[in-house]
């Protein structure tokens, strides 16, 4: 769908320029003359006390310039952010570097080596010699919770970091009244986000001012939070976000090393650089998911679902990271999925374990929802001997009860969800699939269809761990020839904003996309932002450039009224020319209007001069994409190996800004769904050490692991932004792991296999099949 | 200890004095400020740092620079020509076969090698040619568009490509 002639076409990346010839600069491209390399020690115990540190061989190792431990970290900073602030939890402060001499899990920072070169600080780094004790530690988070379980943090006395409930009407009552119950505990196994770019920082201090180059998502939360750490006035400090590549959401925190480095180059007084091995991207950055929750579904026989009891349990490693509370609280909100489940109970209890810390990876809370509630109605269906879809359909949210509010305390703002649900089942032709899988299982062939209607939430704020509202900010400055530019808060890396905000703003002013260009991720530039995640960036970031536009195009028409000397209402513009109507001979060119608002001497009576507005967008309330993915796998019952036979999306993300950069945004996210559903999975061994730490055993997707996908779409804009845009960058890996494991358990379902755990390879399928072989 | 070595990149000859640890990708990325090639594991995995030595597809972070010695190696500043676009390039940029761009340049260099030695591969044959090049972005879909694109071009072009190109 067209908007118009900018809005909702398909335009081609205007930074892809840069990144196709090489010249894009990340934070490994720079260097500075004299800049210093850093190397951290990390823990090899996942949890232990450290009895001493010797440093003196690697001081004395060639081309080292420091040696910086806990205590030089004790002096020199502050504390990073621990989460959102949320009713009574317990989480402890975290540092640079451990200060409290006991290490977490393996990879928590003990040390680190300042050299020349980045061989000398990684050679030099092999030399500290750090003492240490082991400790008894807790991998499995419900083991964490039983009494006599080790304590991670002795000071909080307690592994829990937090309990939340969420919920309404009667579940006891609609329990005790319903004809069936079904249950399932699933395992979340946590993933790694893996973007194709480790972390990286850059620091320098000259001329009073600290400029940190980070590769993150929030560079202005990354900012206010290092005046803390590093103790500098805030409008010393200068943090950009250069090229980014990739986050799902792992860059989406303020780590150790940002204050780190930091504090080394004020320190030394040089340039500090620091890059991420992707050994320690796997153990140091945040891991996603890690949850294990207990469902209950009520239901009658008709289907109609009566109540829904939860119990998740989140594993949120060994420390409350920027937003990892957040994670599976999201989860509780939003577990009723698209149904009208009048009675539902969530209890959400954060969990300390001897791991790396968990936070938010692409969906963030709602693809465990979106799965446990996918999962229940599959199980339900078969429990009823129902069609998956009838199910569904039975119990859908309908679009006349919208604004739609869940026990859970979610108001979902606009939904049709049986119109995705249809326009999937009939581009794939679910009748002839149901009759072709009942013909092939016949033959000895299994076919599975997998069905997962969701709905989720974007246009998540600045909660209270960031530094401030929901909102987010963007200037629309038209320069004095006319040209335009765009500086907006959110700090996108990969998404394409640069692209689809010179959209918005040639869609609002007029001008052609070429003349606008986005600025973004540099707090010198941009004055004020949160950044991109939650799939905020169009909802949200867009929202406040729309805004801004259209105060700025409100300001050039009474500029051009006064020049034509004619009434604001009588000015019409089609962005080139601003015109008298009736009246084609009188009228001014755009970039006259442009020059005239800075010449400043012909001005409406008490405007000011300028043609620049900065608009902070806060949203009414947040918004809920949705939509129906549809899977077709067929299972080899001798070997386990699933294949894919067809993949359709149909997504509703309300107004589609830029067509191509959705497909994008959707393609990816599909694989990394899939890719929890039957490839990716940590693996921890007893003592907490990490048996996938390379891309060799833990399975990121290649090319001819994955298929081709049809999307499709349904447009229900949103009413709480002008764009009605709902955003779009993680609806593919909510919708596509529930899909895939439904099609995979649907074409198992002949051997009585009702749950597998994921990732579900060929060898669970295989052992389950054998284990099953009786009902063969 | 430090090699004598020289290398012909992108048509330029380098001559530097090496360790005999410094790996390729490191020669290009440090000593020669040529950082379009990216670095994305230490395994050899993710094949970011994918580039040509003589004319074949290798992971520059498993080859030492000594070993490049006497060669050629062509990287991803070398694929336009007088600010022409390879059509690999152009296909990347026409079907949105990039996000955050950092496999972008191994990945098209890996296309890149892939259609010298197949003018007209299938879809499969594509999947199986960038299989060592992870993309965490695209989910491929549009990469695998961005690749046939390049093989149309080239062969409806190649003289003409070649041409311009030289």
């Amino acid at each position: 769908m067209v908007i118009s002639h900018a809005l909702g076409a398909r335009i081609k990346r205007r930074e892809d320029p840069r990144l196709i010839t090489g010249r894009a600069i990340y934070v490994d491209d720079l260097n500075f003359a004299g800049m210093v390399h850093v190397a951290i020690v990390r823990s090899p115990h996942a949890h232990a006390t450290i009895r001493s540190i010797d440093t003196t061989a690697a001081r004395r190792a060639p081309g080292v310039v420091a040696v910086w431990t806990g205590e030089d970290v004790k002096a020199r900073c502050g504390p990073l952010p621990v989460g959102p602030r949320i009713k009574e939890m317990k989480a402890p402060k975290r540092f640079p570097l451990v200060i409290d001499g006991v290490v977490r899990h393996v990879g928590d920072p003990v040390a680190a080596v300042v050299a020349t070169t980045m061989d000398a600080a990684r050679d030099a780094s092999d030399l500290v010699e750090v003492d240490y004790e082991p400790l008894p530690s807790v991998q499995d988070p419900e083991a964490a919770l039983e009494p006599g379980a080790p304590i991670l943090h002795q000071d909080l006395g307690t592994n829990v970091c937090f309990r939340m409930t969420y919920g309404g009407g009667n579940v006891e009552e609609a329990f005790a009244g319903a004809d069936v119950v079904v249950k399932t505990r699933i395992v979340q196994q946590r993933l790694i986000p893996a973007a194709m770019e480790t972390r990286g920082v850059v620091a320098q201090y000259k001329g009073g001012e600290l400029t940190v180059w980070t590769s993150t998502q929030i560079p202005h939360v990354v900012k206010t939070t290092l005046a803390e750490t590093v103790r500098l006035p805030e409008h010393e400090i200068h943090v950009i976000a250069p090229e980014v590549g990739g986050g799902f959401g792992s860059k989406l925190d303020v780590y150790g090393e940002e204050g780190l480095v930091a504090a080394l180059a004020l320190a030394l007084g040089r340039p500090v650089k620091w890059i991420e091995s992707r050994r320690e991207n796997f153990i140091a950055t945040i891991h996603g998911r890690g949850q294990i929750d207990y469902v209950e579904l009520a239901a009658h026989h008709d289907g109609t679902v009566a109540g829904l009891r939860v119990r998740a349990i989140a594993d949120l490693g060994a420390y409350s990271q920027l937003l990892t509370p957040g994670v599976p609280t999201n989860t509780g909100l939003m577990c009723c999925g698209c149904y009208r489940i009048p009675n539902a109970h969530a209890e959400v209890i954060g969990v300390f374990t001897n791991r790396t810390p968990t936070d938010a990876y692409r969906g963030a809370g709602r693809p465990e929802a979106t799965f446990l509630i996918e999962r229940a109605m599959d199980l339900l269906a078969a429990e009823l001997k129902m069609d998956p879809v009838e199910v569904r359909r039975k119990n859908f949210i309908p679009p006349a009860a919208f604004p739609y509010k869940t026990p859970t305390g979610a108001v979902y703002d606009s939904g049709n969800y049986e119109r995705a649900l249809d326009k999937a089942l009939e581009r794939a032709d679910y009748r002839a699939l149901r009759d072709e899988q009942a013909k092939l299982r016949k033959q000895g062939r299994y076919l599975g269809i997998g069905i997962a209607t969701y709905v989720e939430i974007t246009g998540l704020g600045a909660v209270a761990g960031l530094s401030g509202g929901n909102w987010e900010s963007a200037t629309v400055r038209v320069e004095p020839t006319g040209k335009v530019t765009v500086l907006t808060g959110t700090s996108p890396h990969g998404q394409g904003e640069e692209t689809t905000f010179a959209q918005i703003v040639s869609d609002r002013l007029g001008v052609p996309v070429e003349d606008v260009v986005v600025l973004h991720g540099d707090t010198r530039a941009v004055p004020h932002g949160v950044g991109t995640f939650g799939s905020r960036t169009t909802p949200v970031g867009g929202s406040a450039v729309y805004v801004a536009a259209e105060k700025v195009k409100d300001k050039a028409v009474q500029i051009a009224a006064h020049l034509l000397e004619a009434a604001p209402a009588d000015i019409s513009t089609d962005g080139a020319r601003f015109t008298v109507r009736g009246s084609p001979e009188r009228s001014v060119e755009f970039k006259d209007v442009a020059r005239m608002a800075y010449k400043a001497y012909k001005l409406p009576a008490g405007m000011e001069p300028g043609l620049d507005v900065t608009h902070f967008f806060v949203p009414k309330e947040r918004v809920f994409p949705f939509g129906t993915h549809l899977c077709v796998v067929e299972v080899d019952p001798d070997t386990g190996e699933v294949t894919f036979r067809r993949y359709i999306a149909v997504d509703d993300c309300g107004n589609i800004l830029n067509p191509l950069l959705v497909a994008g945004q959707i393609h990816g996210g599909i694989v990394q769904g899939l890719a929890q559903a039957i490839y990716e999975g940590v693996t921890y061994d007893d003592e907490g050490q990490l048996l996938t730490g390379t891309f060799a055993e833990y399975v990121v997707p290649q090319a001819t692991d994955v298929p081709a996908f049809e999307l499709d779409h349904t447009v229900t804009p949103s009413p709480h932004n002008p764009l009605g845009a709902k955003g779009v960058g993680e609806a593919g890996t909510i919708g596509a792991t529930p899909a895939v494991v439904n099609a995979i358990l649907d074409a198992l379902a002949p051997f009585g296999v009702k749950d597998l755990q994921m990732p579900i390879t060929p060898r669970r399928v295989w052992e389950a099949l054998e284990g099953n072989s009786a009902s063969r | 200890m430090g090699h004598r070595i020289s290398v012909t990149i992108n048509g330029t000859v380098h001559e530097a004095e090496v360790e005999s640890r410094l790996l390729l990708v490191h020669f290009l990325r440090e000593v020669l400020g040529l950082t379009g090639t990216h670095i994305g594991c230490d395994t050899t995995n993710c094949g970011a740092c994918t580039v040509l030595l003589q004319g074949r597809a290798v992971k520059s972070c498993t080859v030492l620079a000594v070993q490049a010695d006497g060669r050629e190696v062509m990287t991803v500043e070398g694929l336009a020509r007088n600010g022409q676009l390879h059509p690999v390039q152009e296909g990347f940029f026409e079907k949105h076969g990039l996000q955050c761009g950092f496999c972008t340049p191994g990945m098209m260099m890996s296309a890149y090698a892939l259609l010298q030695q197949n003018p007209n591969p299938s879809e499969g044959e594509i999947r199986w040619g960038i299989s060592g090049n992870l993309c965490r972005c695209t989910g491929y879909v549009n990469i695998v568009e961005a690749v046939k694109y390049a093989a149309e071009k080239m062969r409806a072009t190649p003289a003409a490509a070649e041409l311009e190109r030289s």
